[in-house]
């Protein structure tokens, strides 16, 4: 188990230097989305292994915490600009 | 340990295999497109993988129920989120890798292709 958490903690800072590497803006923003879907599995495998159930609750809420955030940046995109 | 620990180590084993194979290809990829679509597609099955498995080791308890009911969560709002990232970038005008030949997203919009 702690295997597991150690691979995704890897695949986040490869997130992280995707990220920094970028070359465009919208390189940064696929990094971050995704890493945003990497850490709920990691806070769900992170509730197994402490064994506390409000964890998943944490896992739930990022879900759409995620989704709403890269919705917000996909508007910016397709039009510069956050009102219309 | 008894039979639903060792199955249940196994789906998570599945899904975190596909995380890591989504992260590889993010970092890998030429393009933005081919980025996007490498990483959302995994890394979306690998954490179902995960909260699946969840559920397996845990059974009708709060985790595993709460697990259960996150999967149809992230199976709806991670295609969509990546579907509107993708439309951004190409109305942002990111250009496509240089081995692309068309660009029929661009001719449906009647705008210039990204080439």
């Amino acid at each position: 188990m702690n295997t597991y958490l150690i691979i995704l903690i890897g695949c986040c800072f490869a997130c992280l230097i995707r990220a920094w590497l970028g070359k465009s803006i919208p390189d940064r923003m696929v990094a971050i989305d995704i890493m945003g879907t990497l850490a709920v599995g990691l806070t769900a495998i992170l509730a197994i292994i402490t064994g506390r159930s409000f964890l998943i609750d944490v896992a739930l809420a990022w879900i759409f915490l995620s989704f709403i955030g890269t919705l917000a940046l996909a508007k910016y995109l397709a039009h510069k600009t956050l009102d219309e | 340990m008894s039979w639903n620990e060792i199955v249940g180590m196994v789906v998570i084993g599945v899904g975190v295999a596909f995380d890591a194979l989504g992260c590889l290809g993010l970092l890998r990829l030429p393009d933005v497109y081919n980025r996007l679509q490498a990483g959302t597609k995994c890394v979306t099955f690998g954490t179902c993988g995960i909260l699946f498995g969840i559920f397996i080791m845990n059974g009708f308890n709060s985790l595993g129920i709460k697990a259960l009911l996150g999967i149809p969560f992230v199976l709806l709002t991670s295609p969509v989120g990546a579907h509107a990232l993708a439309r951004g970038a190409h109305i942002f005008g990111v250009k496509l890798a240089d081995k692309t030949v068309v660009d029929h997203y661009a001719d449906d919009r009647g705008d210039k292709p990204r080439l």
